[in-house]
């Protein structure tokens, strides 16, 4: 420890010890503060130094935590370990103020703009409509994952061919009762076959906090173009950017292939 | 002990901090308390939910922790900061014992010695000086995603989720001290102390 200290303190100290003479006598000698290893500046760039590397080592450090709170969260009856960074499960974010409550009675989806046969479907009429069961990861564009979740509800290319969708048409665009949120794909991607409008998430009905009772839910994409609370989709000719688009979230959110990720692919 | 040569009778005060001093003291406390607060609101559900308006939400966030070292950076013009800079930073063999005896759990007094900070508030100050740049550091990682390469942003979330749970804890244990010392509260708020409260909790302490 001492000889550590002095190889450390070879170079010339910023604040060396003054001798009493040099003051003009307002230092007193006796003083034990002036002196002493500047232990202070060790533990502030030590902290810093700390910072980096976990920055560097986060990947790995993060896959080993994610793992053993995964583990712990199922054993877990307090709900604690959801509190903590990667505890696994499902978080809420909402960018407007308050939304309001949908039921079977409240709820209407609207689908217009290029299309021939506009339309306003209730609950109960997308609920009659063949439903489509699908199990994926969810991927958040901030990193967390919930592996292999159930959605079910009607394909979008359902909706979209029922109101007959005119050639001059390229993209969706995704309202929400929300009142504040948009998402859009292209038509190409609106298209797919895991894509849907959904009404079930984990084998239940969706609850209002993840976005129900009917959410988009864009299997292959980062969660953000999962609108919550879908209220309307309107078949526009080009992309205009949803709201977190405008913010800087890419357009096209393949999962592992944008926001500068490398996330395994969901889908 | 006798403190400082010029000192009045027993009864008077002892200065402790300066104006310029409290003044960093209650601007670095609000804009880290938006901080907490922010950050419970965007990282709560419960609370998430409770005000929604994430983006607003954010940008407070966002620019009270752009400020939070601005405070300090300003006290370096205050003689009587940086001089207490240079009592948190420097350590004597008093702080290694009182040290020893926090990690024995010994609470007497005579194995506590301390000049005017004690070992555990020099260590905090350090530590929490450079958390602070840290989460900064991580933060601005985050905002600024298109100036940084690819991974960053995810390996930076990471630090700062996990720095902001460990700041929480830590910064709770500082006000809970300071809430058990009405005495240290009051050189806080009005820069003076009792010459009774120095000898008692630093001794080593000449003014």
């Amino acid at each position: 420890m001492r000889s550590d200290d002095e190889n450390l303190t070879a170079a010339p100290d910023p604040w060396p010890p003054r001798p009493p003479e040099c003051s003009n006598g307002r230092v007193n000698p006796e003083q034990p503060e002036e002196r002493g290893t500047p232990v202070g500046r060790r533990v502030f760039l030590g902290t810093l130094g700390l910072g980096a590397l976990g920055v560097v080592a986060a990947p790995t450090l993060q896959r080993g935590l994610e793992d053993f709170l995964g583990s712990a969260a199922d054993k877990d009856p307090t709900g604690l370990t959801d509190l903590l960074p990667n505890g696994g499960g499902f978080r809420y974010y909402s960018v407007a103020s308050s939304v309001p409550h949908k039921n079977a009675e409240t709820y209407r989806l609207t689908v217009d703009g290029l299309v021939d046969r506009p339309a306003d479907y209730t609950l109960a009429d997308l609920q009659a409509l063949p439903q489509t069961r699908l199990v994926r990861d969810v991927q958040c564009v901030t990193g967390w994952r919930v592996p292999e979740t159930p959605f079910e509800g009607v394909r979008l290319s359902v909706l979209l061919d029922a109101a007959g969708v005119r050639a001059k048409a390229g993209a969706v665009r995704f309202t929400c009762f929300d009142g504040t949120y948009t998402e859009s794909l292209t038509l190409a991607q609106a298209r797919r076959a895991d894509v849907l409008v959904a009404l079930r998430m984990q084998d239940k009905d969706l609850g209002h906090d993840h976005g129900g009772p009917v959410r988009l839910y864009v299997a292959p994409m980062y969660f953000y173009k999962s609108a919550k609370w879908l209220s309307g989709i309107t078949v526009t000719e080009k992309v205009r950017p949803g709201y977190w688009e405008e913010r800087g979230y890419d357009v096209d959110a393949w999962v592992g292939r944008s926001n500068g990720r490398d996330d395994e692919p969901t889908s | 002990m006798s403190l400082r040569a010029e000192a009045a009778p027993p009864a008077t005060r002892i200065r402790r901090f300066s104006r310029a001093e409290r003044w960093v003291h209650r601007t670095t406390a609000l804009l880290m308390g938006v901080c907490v607060l922010t950050a419970a609101f965007l990282y709560v559900p419960e609370l998430a939910r409770l005000v929604g308006r994430r983006e607003l939400v954010v940008r407070v966030h966002e620019w009270a922790g752009l400020a939070l070292p601005v405070p300090v950076l300003a006290g370096l013009a205050s003689r009587a900061f940086r001089a207490d800079l240079g009592h948190l930073n420097r350590f004597g063999p008093h702080d290694h014992r009182w040290l020893r005896a926090a990690l024995r759990r010994d609470r007497r007094r005579e194995s506590r010695p301390a000049g005017k900070f004690n070992a555990g508030q020099k260590i905090y100050a350090a530590w929490i000086a450079g958390a602070t740049l840290v989460m900064l550091g991580t933060g601005l990682l985050m905002w600024f995603t298109h100036l940084t390469p690819l991974m960053w942003r995810t390996s930076a979330t990471f630090v700062h989720d996990w720095l902001a749970l460990t700041i929480g804890i830590v910064l709770a244990g500082h006000i809970g001290m300071a809430l058990g010392d009405p005495e240290a509260r009051r050189g806080m708020r009005t820069g003076s102390v009792s010459r009774e409260w120095a000898e008692r909790e630093h001794p080593l302490w000449r003014g």
